[in-house]
């Protein structure tokens, strides 16, 4: 984690998380005092990738 | 509007020999126990067999015959029995112009809707036929009707959330309805009757909620194309939803048990699989969707405290088209409660409705054992998901 930090206080900036998934990850990091913001995301359908297809075609709709 | 109450005969079109159940259809074979015993209850108390044998001989030769109490306009919660001489409430949608119906709530104890089926539970359906049927009938009428949707806004404010907890509504219900009742009652002793079995059941109202639900989401169900849930049901052996571009089709799937709450001294391994049409309050936002209302039920249904309440209709916030414009959450600084299940969102997230629900005893008779929340299985709307797309396709 040290090695992160080195390399974004190099590149002028704090490290700063977005955690997507996992949420796990994101308590680890809080836990070293990194800040952190999870996002809730799962892959679409439960990663069923046919699911996924037929969720995009009807994407386009308002659902009423 | 709650316009009327009238026997099912008269209301639904409702045929002899008919019993409606709640949920998807169901054959008899598939019936859980507390189903089978309240479907024989009313034939008894229809006088179409003396006894249970011969009640259950009606059914297995189809001269009795079970269908959905929402093919027929009705939303029956439970076991859903609704037969031709029981009264119903008559809910009016009246800018969409459309009618649905909903029996009398019978209490609490032993009662049809839980499977009960003694000689007490037949004297009280009588008595609601002969005379609570009538007179609320009467006192509707003559009250022009009673706005319930204004009715429901005002419980959401009292700590309602319209399923599990009924206590303010059915008191905004008896203190609107009480007058007329009393102007229109042949005695005093009828009204007394009648006000007492009303204070007496915090759930009285739950069986209104239910058809007015139904009234204002049945319409949906000609919105070609829509991805939005129009019913959901389920009858203690399947869970169902009807989707509006889809029309009057079923998607199934075998119901889950509720997970919750016991009365001493029943515990999981007593309660029956979810049942009952309750779950199309729902459907419209209240019930759990509407959880950060009404903190005192999260806890009577063991899914925690008023943060829990808030997260969860959060949740059912990620699953929904909108919010309800009228069905406002005073917790929520006024929002209104998640309404639209959009069969899409619930696909793609994995998120699944919520149901706030009573549990009923597997062994017949047995009641109301407790209290629970419970899930629609996913398969119902990735069935849906499925038909939706072909649909799309054919376009």
């Amino acid at each position: 984690m040290a090695d992160y930090r080195d390399l974004f206080s190099r590149l002028g900036g704090e490290l700063r998380v977005i955690n997507l998934g996992l949420e796990s990850f994101a308590e680890t990091l809080e836990g070293l005092g990194v800040p952190v913001l999870h996002v809730q995301w799962t892959p679409p359908a439960g990663g069923d990738p046919e699911r996924a297809r037929l969720l995009s075609l009807l994407e386009d709709e308002d659902g009423v | 509007m709650a316009v009327d109450c009238v026997t099912a005969r008269e209301a639904l079109g409702l045929a002899d020999r008919t019993v409606l159940h709640s949920g998807p259809p169901l054959a008899w074979e598939r019936a859980c126990p507390p189903v089978r015993t309240a479907i024989l209850c009313a034939i008894r108390y229809e006088g179409w067999a003396a006894d249970d044998a011969g009640a259950q001989g009606l059914v297995e030769s189809g001269a009795v015959k079970l269908a959905p109490c929402h093919h027929s306009g009705a939303a029956g919660p439970m076991t859903g029995i609704v037969t031709a001489s029981m009264p119903v409430f008559v809910v009016e949608n009246r800018p969409r112009g459309n009618r649905a119906f909903a029996t009398i709530n019978e209490g609490l104890g032993k009662v049809l809707r839980f499977g009960a089926n003694d000689e007490s539970v037949v004297t009280r359906l009588r008595w609601l036929a002969r005379e609570a049927g009538p007179r609320l009938g009467a006192a509707l009428r003559a009250a022009g009707g009673l706005d319930l949707r204004a009715l429901m806004a005002q419980a959401l404010r009292m700590g309602d959330e319209m399923h599990q907890r009924n206590v303010a509504a059915s008191s905004l219900f008896a203190r609107a309805v009480m007058p007329h009742l009393a102007r229109t009652a042949p005695d005093t002793a009828a009204v007394a009757r009648l006000a007492e079995f009303i204070g007496a059941n915090d759930q009285f109202f739950l069986n209104l909620a239910m058809a007015a639900a139904k009234a204002s989401a049945d319409p949906c169900l000609d919105v070609a194309g829509a991805t939005m849930v129009a019913t959901m049901a389920r009858n203690g052996t399947d869970f169902g939803i009807r989707v509006a571009g889809l029309g009057p089709r079923w998607f199934t799937a075998p119901v889950n048990t509720p997970q919750g709450l016991y009365f001493p001294p029943y515990g999981a391994a007593d309660a029956n699989p979810d049942m009952g049409d309750s779950a199309i309050v729902e459907t419209v936002g209240l019930g759990a969707f509407a959880m950060a209302a009404a903190p005192a039920v999260v806890g009577f249904v063991g899914a925690g405290g008023l943060r829990d309440a808030v997260r969860i209709t959060e949740e059912m916030g990620e699953i929904t088209l909108g919010e309800h414009p009228h069905l406002r959450i005073p917790t929520l600084d006024d929002r209104g409660a998640p309404v639209g299940i959009d069969v899409r969102k619930v696909v793609e997230t994995g998120i699944t409705p919520l149901i706030n629900t009573g549990i009923a005893g597997h062994t017949p008779g047995t009641g109301q054992i407790g209290a629970g929340v419970v899930r629609a299985p996913l398969a119902c709307f990735e069935q849906a998901l499925d038909a939706l797309a072909a649909a799309r396709a054919r376009a």
